[in-house]
């Protein structure tokens, strides 16, 4: 045993490793990045040759991931919450097959939206689609967890959800770390996983009865435990993942409590605990999905405290304090706010290309009154804030070309769409598509900055390729433009843009420059290695 | 005992390189820790902060409750201001004197730090220009370091100069000492003031 200081992300994709895994497939996403990156520099890893290059997008991933599993092989699947979205279909459909090799889907939920234009709760989607959930407490536990959770879906033959959040994704303590494991041999399915409706049926009926052993599983998991003090409460507490250490900082070793880090909710526990006090509050960050399912256990009459009755937040992430408020544990003497104070919002980078491309847009769309431009999810989604203020939409990822799209079917004109590049592979292409078969009147603008930029600048899926897709797409190669954002070209990039705006059809502008932070981060590596070629 | 820091300042100006040095000392030293991180969005030039409990019981929360920090470490003032619901009445704030200011509506600088020194206990100093003087700029998040390491007696200032000698060795040997200086500079401002 060896101790090392891990991020809660760390802890998952060492844990990953040494239960051993074969592949992670993933796209990045603030705060499930860490997970993957880790993989990528681990020795073992690479002496192994476990797969761990980025995906196009979170549905190429699980699908990549289900079928290394089909082949026998342990393989995870990591995204942030959104990302469930995007490999919805892929990932419900996962439960009905069923798994040959080990399955995991980590999701990295975003309570409070640190870096998220939502806070859905993936323990929603594991629910839907009937499958179990690993939520850790601990760092250590988000380690433990990984061979069990690969066991599990072994055993049972079903992907397993693991449901971090971004307080323990992005936090470091210290982990016990086990010794390395094997990987699976190559063992591929002799099943057939066709979902035709004949077979989907009786898939269906297989998954559905495998939940008594999966909600046993869950009753005996040694990751819910049960705490009980001396002297009889009369609120039991079911604390779900980290809101159990919240609950522990509030109150220590002084009350009754159900903690709750494995699903399906074990609900002969939930019972006993209601059955033992005259009230119960359950704690968990994110959506109230547990409260929801404990007033079905325990009946209208049943008191329950929690989110949906605001004795905790409705929205945000759970911290100490609104913890212990609800517990009814005062808080001690603490300093006012202070007065003089000012947000201080992230900003597009000193010398960023997309800079450039807002002050050329801004420009050229000053003669046009009515125009809107569609913005995308990354970096440049800061274009929204001053002193650009250029962007009227942001919604998810690849929205801002279909929206483009459908406010120039209707009427709209001109009709912008500003996307980054690797947000262009991950969703804008078949977007892209449609308004090329529907000769729509848009102008979409990749703004390209050789990297995922917004997630720490990871590889981009489509670099190099952006002009070849665009034009095999079916985009007029003459309405494919390259340009380069820099102050100095601001004559050249305002006299394209008000070109392609003029031109009816679909036009692709690509402002090409790397971004600032990945420019210093390869600069600081090539002085490096000519200081040691010296 | 226990020493709950909050660790602020803005995205760029290095206080992970403080937490890992703080981490590492904590390590070695066989003290329990947790921290938490700010990754993602709030990096690009926006206020970042970093919950940082060591103790040397078993620690819950991977976040600070209010009232409850004992050192507010900061690389910019206004920085140091945001956090005060979280410091105890009885804690101290160890400070970049120097204002970033990248945003239009900066508070009035003497308002500011009038606000700042009417706080029970603060140490603050012109880090940059220290590091500057030093003739090591990138150095400035040491300087900070140094002024906070009488106030971390959870750790000694030797503990902690190890754990810059060991982060910083694939650096060289000169990076090392440039940061050791930079470290030892902090210390002695800190305890001369």
């Amino acid at each position: 045993m060896t101790k090392k200081l891990l991020l809660g992300d760390e802890a998952v994709a060492l844990g990953a490793i040494n239960a051993g895994l074969s592949g992670v497939y993933a796209y990045p996403g603030t705060p499930s990045t860490e997970i993957t990156e880790f993989i990528q520099g681990d020795a073992t890893a690479r002496a192994r040759g476990i797969h761990c290059r980025w995906s196009t997008n979170e549905k190429t991933a699980m699908e990549a991931a289900l079928g290394m599993s089909y082949a026998g092989k342990r393989a995870l699947v990591c995204m942030k919450h959104v990302g469930m979205n995007v490999c919805a279909d892929a990932f419900v459909n996962s439960a009905i097959t069923g798994v040959n090799g080990g399955l995991i889907v980590l999701a990295a939920d975003d309570p409070s939206m640190h870096s998220s234009q939502n806070e859905q709760d993936s323990r929603f989607y594991a629910k839907f689609a009937m499958v179990p959930v690993f939520e850790p407490s601990s760092q250590q536990e988000a380690y433990d967890m990984m061979a069990e959770a690969f066991a599990l879906s072994e055993a049972q033959k079903v992907p397993v959800v693991m449901r971090i959040v971004t307080r323990l994704a992005h936090s470091r303590a210290a982990v016990e770390v086990g010794e390395l494991a094997d990987e699976n041999p190559l063992n591929v399915s002799t099943d057939q996983w066709v979902l035709l409706p004949g077979n989907a049926r009786r898939k269906y009926v297989e998954l559905i009865g495998k939940q008594p052993a999966l909600l046993e599983a869950a009753e005996n998991s040694r990751f819910n435990k049960v705490e009980t003090p001396s002297e009889r409460a009369n609120l039991g507490i079911i604390a779900c993942g980290i809101a159990y250490n919240y609950v522990k900082e509030a109150v220590g070793d002084g009350a009754d409590i159900l903690k709750v880090s494995q699903y399906p909710l074990p609900a002969a526990q939930v019972k006993a605990l209601a059955g033992r006090n005259d009230a119960v509050i359950v704690i968990e960050d994110g959506q109230p999905v547990v409260e929801e399912m404990v007033a079905g256990l325990l009946g209208a009459d049943y008191r329950i405290l929690g989110r949906l009755t605001g004795d905790l937040p409705r929205t945000g992430e759970l911290t100490p304090d609104n913890v212990a408020k609800a517990l009814g544990v005062p808080a001690g003497p603490s300093f006012e706010p202070a007065k003089n104070l000012a947000g201080r919002p992230p900003q597009l980078c000193q010398g960023c290309g997309h800079r450039d491309v807002y002050a050329a847009l801004n420009q050229v769309l000053a003669d046009y009154p009515e125009h809107r431009v569609f913005g995308d999810i990354g970096c440049y989604t800061l274009g929204a804030l001053p002193p650009y203020k250029s962007l009227s939409s942001c919604v998810d990822m690849g929205a801002s070309i279909t929206m483009a799209k459908g406010a120039a079917d209707a009427g709209l004109f001109p009709s912008v769409a500003v996307i980054g590049d690797s947000t262009f592979t991950h969703s804008g292409m078949t977007g892209l598509l449609d308004a090329v078969n529907d000769r729509s009147n848009i102008v979409v603008i990749i703004s390209d900055n050789l990297t995922t930029g917004m997630a720490g600048g990871q590889d981009s899926a489509g670099t190099s390729k952006y002009e070849g897709i665009c034009t095999g797409l079916g985009v007029d190669p003459e309405h494919v433009r390259v340009v380069v954002p820099m102050p100095k070209n601001m004559e050249e990039i305002t006299r394209t843009i008000r070109e392609e705006i003029e031109y009816k059809g679909v036009s692709v502008i690509i402002p090409r420059r790397e971004c600032m932070q990945t420019l210093q981060r390869h600069m600081r590596e090539a002085k490096k290695a000519k200081e040691a070629g010296k | 005992m226990k020493k709950d820091i909050i660790l602020c300042g803005v995205g760029g100006q290095g206080i992970l390189s403080i937490a890992t040095i703080i981490g590492q000392a904590a390590t070695v030293s066989g003290i329990n820790l947790k921290q938490a991180e700010v990754h993602g969005m709030s990096q690009r030039g926006g206020d970042v902060q970093s919950n940082l409990r060591l103790s040397t019981e078993p620690i819950w929360s991977d976040l600070i409750p209010q009232g409850k920090a004992d050192l507010i470490i900061s690389m910019e003032p206004m920085e140091a201001l945001r956090y005060l619901p979280y410091l105890s009445p009885d804690g101290t704030i160890v400070t970049s004197s120097k204002p970033l200011v990248n945003i239009p509506n900066y508070p009035d600088e003497a308002a500011l730090m009038a606000e700042l020194d009417s706080m029970p206990s603060v140490v603050k100093l012109d880090i940059e220009n220290v590091a500057r003087e030093l003739g090591m700029p990138k150095a400035a998040n040491m300087v900070l370091l140094g002024m906070a390491a009488p106030f971390l007696d959870i750790l000694s200032v030797d503990q902690l100069r190890n754990a810059i000698s060991v982060i910083f060795a694939r650096k060289g040997e000169a990076v090392v000492e440039a940061n050791l200086k930079a470290f030892d500079r902090g210390v002695s401002e800190s305890q001369n003031r």
